[in-house]
């Protein structure tokens, strides 16, 4: 059974997809217990994989007994375990949490929701779990594609539309990888991740594994919003559906990082990307302008979901700077943040889940008075906007504190500053936020001089929505509390000896 | 011929993928109908589909299906396999898959656009700016 948990978080989900729908022609009540069971199986195997690898090191998983390179393999690495474990658990969290709101949305397509969510997280985990460089496509491609429907299904006219954007620059984004893979393998004659970064070392000089390592970096850079090529993301996660935004905000993204870093580490040496090729100057460049520019931009909107996307192209540039610093404090915080700002990003996420839920909208003044009504969904807003911001013991703190020490250690002060500049940032944005909610409206009290002064009652969003929510902001406490642990246990042995 | 004709003769496999590519993402880029850029997607797809198959293949090789059999009772060891007399079929294979998923994502496209299309009745872009612009 242990044996077979690479192909489990899989094989799982894939199927139950085909099983969903089938129920959704049957009975549309059993979509959602198909789904929660097969999520739940690929996380308990996750776990299992995580504790394997943590005792045994790397397991590798040959596809129906094929060796590599002719067959594909899934090769799961401390780095893997963590990210894949991370990926099941926040969308199984948030398919039970956010049921209510797809049973009211979309009552009549139960089946077509729910087979497209397991289908996404499906794509997500295989993409973290392959060791094929095709096969990685192949899942990128299922996860996007099913993203698209989930996105389209949000308010009507403008969803499709901004998801028809995000449709052009996604497909663009893996054509390119594509493309790199094209030329990888014109050198190597191979698709296998292992079996190409044991080919490269030699080739490091050619021009076509430059261009190789470019247009792959390209490709994903598109696909995980970095500025300038972040502009499918704020109107595509605005206009989804709540259900859909707090399962893709935090996962696409993430996912994508992941892939750099995997290609960045595995594929190719820390060496070539950071010394051969004398690009990360210019790249941590690029985080510091995509961070000063999502900051900013989330500063001049309106409406919160809208604001928490800038927020999302402002934590990219920081993942990318981290992992572009080139040494492993750097590398550390950038892989310690896919962990905690996929968890914070569900956590506000979630939060705006509930508040539309209720109140029917995520603009500024639909926010008033909320801390009133909904005092534990704002709660939990609160603790995932401190982790956003970076206050201790919340995780966001720890992994900040990692890139800016790698920042410090590499020399890159503007790297520094941006971070800084943007958790400032944050600071005004939050705390916007929950003024708005906790003290307006206030002109109604003085201004029109009623003399009965009604406390607004509480309107909670139901219970299945908010238990999920405070969850995950009680493990954003517990993550930050065992930082320590999990760099010390899982993230040390993913970075590469040779990285200073 | 200059040096440069020579190098577009020698590689024009290459520079035919790269020139379909860039007609599809100015289709992309800059078409204001949303089929045409739909379309130009597409084009820019299958301007990487067309690269893998090119460079599978070899000047004056067959098909790789290897005709005298296997097996002792035909007499193994009387032919030597040579890799350079076959074309490479994985590159072929592999765009199998990637031809289903383009087929994919413009079926998805289309719909998508169909939702579009319905909700503004009209697919110009800039007629459906103007609408949004109003509200």
């Amino acid at each position: 059974m242990s044996t077979q948990y690479p192909a489990l978080v899989v094989v799982v989900p894939l199927l139950s997809a085909f099983l969903i729908s089938a129920a959704g022609w049957a009975n549309k009540r059993l979509c959602f217990p198909i789904a929660v069971v097969a999520l739940a199986i690929s996380t308990y195997s996750c776990f299992g994989l995580l504790v394997r690898v943590l005792n045994e090191g790397v397991v590798v998983y040959r596809w129906a007994g094929w060796d590599p390179p002719w067959g594909i393999a899934y090769y799961v690495d401390h780095l893997n375990a963590l990210v894949l474990t991370v990926v099941a658990v926040v969308s199984l969290i948030n398919l039970v949490a956010t049921k209510k709101s797809i049973d009211e949305e979309f009552p009549d397509k139960l089946g077509p929701f729910y087979s497209l969510y397991v289908l996404m997280v499906t794509g997500c985990l295989g993409i973290v779990a392959t060791g094929d460089a095709f096969n990685l496509y192949v899942l990128l491609e299922i996860s996007a594609l099913t993203g698209y429907g989930l996105l389209a299904m949000g308010s009507k006219g403008r969803a499709p539309l901004s998801t028809l954007n995000y449709l052009y620059m996604g497909t663009i984004g893996a054509c390119f990888y594509l493309l790199g893979i094209g030329y990888l393998y014109i050198v190597t004659g191979s698709l296998n991740m292992v079996d190409i970064a044991g080919i490269l070392p030699s080739l490091y000089q050619s021009k076509a594994v430059m261009a190789a390592f470019i247009i792959c970096m390209v490709g994903v850079w598109l696909k995980m919003a970095l500025f300038p090529l972040h502009a499918w993301l704020p109107n595509a996660y605005t206009y989804a559906p709540s259900a859909a935004s707090s399962l893709i905000a935090p996962l696409a993204t993430k996912v994508m990082i992941y892939v750099m870093i995997r290609l960045i580490l595995t594929v190719f040496t820390p060496e070539f990307a950071f010394t051969t090729l004398s690009v990360s100057n210019a790249v941590v460049w690029l985080a510091v302008i995509a961070i000063v520019v999502g900051a900013v931009l989330a500063l001049q909107e309106r409406s919160l979901k809208k604001m928490l996307t800038y927020v999302i192209v402002a934590e990219v540039g920081y993942m990318v700077g981290g992992a572009w610093l080139g040494n492993s404090a750097g590398m550390t915080g950038a892989i310690l943040h896919i962990v905690n700002d996929a968890l914070m990003t569900l956590c506000v996420f979630l939060a705006v889940g509930n508040i539309v839920y209720k109140a029917k909208g995520h603009c500024f003044e639909d926010l008033q008075g909320l801390f009133r009504k909904m005092p534990f969904t704002m709660g939990g807003f609160v603790i995932g906007a401190l982790s956003i911001i970076g206050v201790p013991p919340t995780c966001g703190f720890f992994s900040k504190w990692y890139l800016i020490s790698g920042a410090i250690k590499a020399g890159q002060y503007h790297f520094m500053a941006a971070l800084l500049f943007s958790s400032l940032v944050c600071v005004v944005l939050f705390f916007r936020i929950i003024e708005i909610g906790y003290y307006e409206p206030f002109s109604e009290e003085h201004g029109h001089g009623h003399g009965h002064h009604q406390e607004p009652s509480m309107e909670e969003a139901p219970l299945s929505m908010v238990v999920p929510l405070l969850i995950v902001a009680a493990g954003l406490v517990v993550v930050g509390l065992y930082t320590g642990d999990i760099v010390e246990h899982i993230i040390r042995f993913a970075i590469p000896k040779g990285l200073a | 011929m200059t040096d440069f004709a020579q190098l577009v003769v020698a590689k024009y496999n290459y520079w035919i993928y790269i020139t379909l590519m860039m007609i599809g993402l100015y289709a992309i880029i800059s078409k204001n109908n949303l089929v045409k850029k739909i379309l130009g997607m597409n084009i820019f797809q299958t301007a990487i589909i067309l690269f893998y198959v090119s460079i599978g293949a070899k000047k004056g090789a067959t098909i790789p299906i290897l005709e005298h059999g296997h097996g002792p009772a035909h007499g193994a060891g009387s032919h030597v396999v040579h890799a350079a007399d076959y074309m490479n079929p994985l590159p072929h294979v592999l765009m199998l898959t990637a031809i289903v998923v383009g087929v994919a994502t413009l079926g998805v496209a289309l719909a998508l656009a169909l939702k579009v299309y319905r909700h503004y009745h009209t697919l110009e872009e800039d007629e459906i700016l103007a609408q949004i612009r109003k509200k």
